[in-house]
């Protein structure tokens, strides 16, 4: 996935585009959305994610139109 | 056979589609929640799932045991939303010619639910809500990959 920035946007962001092609970059960028994302992704150690409905490691690639889904272990049963 | 639910499992209905006339053995396992646990006295269980990914895995499960145990028949039903105690959760059924494939079968399906389908609990008590945690000791019991 790539996001792309015009204008000021660009200018405040010191970037004009970003890459986010596996979960790892996925997890970076969601990281920095807030204390509370950071928490979650970076400080837990336990999450589990899949991709359309598949469970993947974080080098997983991730494509435009992936369902991408976080979560902890299952406790099912 | 395979359901997610939101309603409680009729156990009798079930047994009763096990039992047909070719098979040798049937062995069915009931999950039951829970009235305490280490912390306290449970008021409920509320059980979370992925929709579409939850309903992939069991099949999944179901698919691998039947050709492996050569099941002639296998109902996997779990439940999902508010379950009180005592009340059931989750119901797998296996039916084939020997008793020592319907068992092996039957402790594989439930064993694999717990580690490889995506369902969440939460334990609610009076004034607390506690998301349980996966079980090492049942992660470490799978051994198949398929």
């Amino acid at each position: 996935m790539k996001i792309i920035y015009f204008s000021w946007l660009k200018e405040i962001l010191g970037t004009s585009s970003e890459n986010i092609k596996n979960i790892e970059n996925l997890i970076k960028w969601l990281s920095a959305k807030s204390i509370k994302h950071k928490k979650v992704f970076l400080k837990s150690k336990n999450i589990r994610c899949a991709i359309n409905h598949q469970i993947v490691n974080k080098n997983s690639k991730i494509k435009n139109k992936d369902e991408i889904a976080f979560f902890p272990p299952f406790t099912g049963g | 056979m395979i359901k997610v639910q939101k309603q409680k499992i009729n156990i009798s209905e079930q047994n009763k589609k096990l039992l047909m006339k070719k098979i040798g053995a049937a062995v069915n396992f009931i999950g039951i929640a829970r009235p305490t646990n280490n912390s306290g006295k449970i008021k409920y269980i509320e059980i979370e799932h992925y929709p579409k990914m939850t309903e992939t895995k069991i099949k999944e499960i179901e698919i691998f045991a039947t050709k492996k145990w050569k099941l002639d028949k296998c109902i996997i039903i779990h439940r999902y939303g508010k379950i009180k105690p005592g009340e059931n959760i989750v119901y797998v059924g296996t039916a084939t010619q020997h008793r020592n494939n319907a068992f092996k079968a039957c402790e594989f399906i439930i064993d694999y639910l717990k580690v490889k389908a995506p369902f969440w609990k939460i334990e609610k008590q009076n004034n607390k809500k506690i998301y349980v945690k996966s079980i090492k000791k049942d992660e470490n019991k799978i051994k198949i990959n398929y």
